[in-house]
């Protein structure tokens, strides 16, 4: 491969991520939703849904990452931040410890009885912040050449 | 409230996750820190005298019953701790208003400084020894951004090495609670305490509390583990440097205060000869350190191993008395070492210069700055009726009840150093003629920035002439380390 040149070949590899890329995130949302009894969760799920987002870094550039996904990585940290410690909070106001999630049965349009978890809203805070510091990290190292 | 004891984690915790969403708006970063520090205070205050009412208070997050979840235990030795990092992050940050530059402050420096205090605050609190662990590593990496925020080469040269230093310390602690796991099948503190006892190899137990003392002695700088402080704080900035001296060093005494009198003080005379042998070092050492540098701030950090050393000779003695002496003298020394951090530090910002031979006649033009450090550094040294004098006295009369000479002689000796060490700064820094027209960076914001420094030294002095009134919280916090079952009892409810 000829170094010196800037237009480096890679249709195979930027075709193939985008592609590959929807499978990632759909597969990093099953095992989000997949975390509570069996392997998973938001940190599992936020790491991949970052490995997707790497990917599509290595493909393209970091500015058509910026310009196809503009998002702030930094504030969906604190996003991130916000909802755990917000359904971490909740239960302080039903005089329960700190940390105390509620859970119920409910019946859903199109899915059935289903159990609805407080935990699940901590996991998208978890989701979040694993995201957002994975992708600032590799920003930060990536933006200074 | 019974979840009283969650507050002083969680308030500032929020504080620093709703600055991480504007870190250009200087204004809004001072005033939500410093609001939500002085909430957060409040409310340990609070928490002392609901201790101090109802007993040991503890929260069981998730409401998983004791010995299997993870519990949150507030004794009046943790609320007395929390209380004081509390006030003490307020008057750092307070003072980090004046000290920094904007551009500074812009750099995400407040929200680092409250995480450093949700760590802190969160070790002094949690009753299990993996949340130890975990909140060690919160304050650890907070510590890891402010040490590197700047950049200067030298300060990346220091930061690379306080980074191994403290990497290598958390690997050997998950290798610690490792162990303790696998001995004993369990890690929250109250229940280890009530089973190791049972174990039938307590030579097992001996080598892993030795384990912990080399992790805890790592983050507190225990000769011969200190070989990185001096290095690592003196490139910090001062606010930084009044964190980490008066709160970083003083976790790891902690540490070692609670895993020693709950779990490893059994068995063998081996760990209080061991912890007593580390004392005695620490405190050669420092004093050598004390008197043997001109540079300001090295003065004042040689000055912490001292603190430290003579906090764990009262420790390891471990009697009613001198441990009341360690808890007395670990208060005293938070609240005058920041102190004196921010002063050694202003006088490095009037001068431009750390070195003593470039200061003199300080006095002349500050009068209020002169006076402020004259009276902290008397209270260091422990002169009467100042609040350094009680923690010594009672930690010598423990040593002298236990029968021994040589440690108290050590600790009466070490005083003279420390008063040499910080009245010399006082002598060439302070009395004299001005060597030249100082015009440091400083000077300017003098009368703001000797406003919080003066109240945290008259705190200190309140601390030393309310002697009287705050021993009742000394003993109440110092009973259940001498009688574990008062711990043990509190925690698992049966």
């Amino acid at each position: 491969m000829n170094r010196k040149n800037d237009q480096v070949n890679d249709v195979i590899l930027q075709t193939a991520a985008v592609i590959i890329f929807f499978i990632i995130i759909v597969f990093s949302i099953n095992l989000f939703f997949a975390g509570h009894y069996s392997p998973g969760g938001g940190f599992i799920g936020g790491l991949m849904t970052a490995a997707a987002l790497v990917l599509l870094l290595l493909a393209f550039d970091s500015k058509t990452l910026a310009a196809v996904l503009p998002f702030d990585y930094r504030k969906m940290t604190a996003l991130g931040l916000v909802i755990a410690m917000l359904t971490s909070l909740h239960s302080i106001f039903w005089g329960r410890p700190f940390l105390t999630h509620a859970y119920d049965k409910f019946d859903l349009p199109l899915l059935g009885e289903q159990t609805l978890h407080t935990a699940i809203a901590f996991d998208l805070g978890v989701y979040l912040v694993v995201i957002g510091v994975t992708m600032t990290i590799i920003q930060t190292i990536g933006e200074s050449e | 409230m019974i979840n009283l004891p969650i507050f002083p984690i969680v308030i500032p915790a929020l504080a620093a996750i709703f600055l991480l969403f504007a870190p250009k708006q200087v204004r809004l970063q001072r005033g939500v820190a410093l609001g939500a520090l002085l909430v957060t205070f409040a409310v340990t205050v609070l928490l002392i005298f609901t201790v101090s009412q109802d007993g040991i208070m503890t929260v069981n997050l998730g409401n998983w019953p004791a010995p299997f979840g993870i519990t949150l235990v507030s004794d009046m030795l943790s609320a007395l701790l929390v209380a004081t990092s509390t006030l003490l992050v307020f008057f750092i940050v307070w003072f980090a208003t004046y000290y920094f530059s904007d551009a500074y402050e812009s750099n995400y420096v407040y929200v680092a400084m409250l995480f450093l205090l949700v760590g802190v605050n969160g070790a002094f609190t949690t009753g299990d020894i993996f949340n130890l662990f975990v909140f060690f590593e919160v304050f650890l990496i907070s510590s890891y951004v402010l040490i590197v925020l700047g950049g200067k080469g030298v300060q990346l040269r220091e930061s690379i090495k306080y980074l191994l230093v403290n990497v290598i310390a958390s690997a050997l602690f998950v290798m610690a609670v490792a162990l303790l796991y696998g001995t004993v099948g369990t890690l929250s503190l109250a229940d280890l305490a009530q089973k190791i006892p049972l174990v039938e190899n307590q030579s097992v137990i001996t080598v892993i509390g030795v384990f912990f003392v080399i992790v805890f002695g790592l983050k507190g700088a225990l000769v011969p583990l200190h070989y990185w402080l001096p290095g690592s704080y003196v490139v910090a900035p001062t606010p930084i440097l009044a964190m980490f001296g008066a709160l970083l060093t003083k976790v790891g005494v902690y540490s070692i205060l609670r895993t020693y009198t709950l779990l490893f003080d059994g068995g063998s005379a081996f760990m209080q000869n061991f912890l007593i042998i580390l004392a005695v070092l620490t405190i050669v050492i420092g004093m050598t350190g004390a008197i043997a540098y001109n540079d300001v701030k090295l003065i004042i950090i040689y000055n912490i191993m001292i603190a430290v050393g003579v906090i764990l000779y009262g420790i390891a003695l471990n009697t009613q008395t001198s441990l009341e002496g360690a808890l007395y003298y670990l208060i005293h020394d938070m609240l005058i070492k920041a102190a004196l951090f921010m002063l050694v530090g202003m006088m490095i910002g009037i001068t431009k210069s750390g070195q003593l031979r470039d200061m003199g006649g300080l006095i002349t033009r500050f009068p209020l700055f002169g006076w402020t450090f004259f009276i902290a550094a008397l209270s260091l040294a422990g002169i009467p009726p100042l609040s350094g004098f009680f923690g010594k006295l009672l930690i010598v009369q423990g040593g002298v009840g236990e029968g021994s000479l040589f440690g108290p002689l050590l600790i009466l000796l070490s005083s003279l150093f420390v008063l040499f060490s910080v009245i010399k700064i006082f002598l060439y820094g302070f009395w004299g003629e001005e060597k030249r027209v100082y015009d440091g960076p400083l000077v300017p914001y003098m009368n703001r920035l000797i406003v919080p420094t003066f109240l945290l030294v008259a705190v200190a002095v309140a601390y030393g002439f309310g002697a009287e009134a705050m021993h009742p919280f000394i003993t109440q916090a110092i009973e259940p380390l001498v009688q574990p079952e008062i711990y043990i009892d509190a925690v698992i409810k049966e």
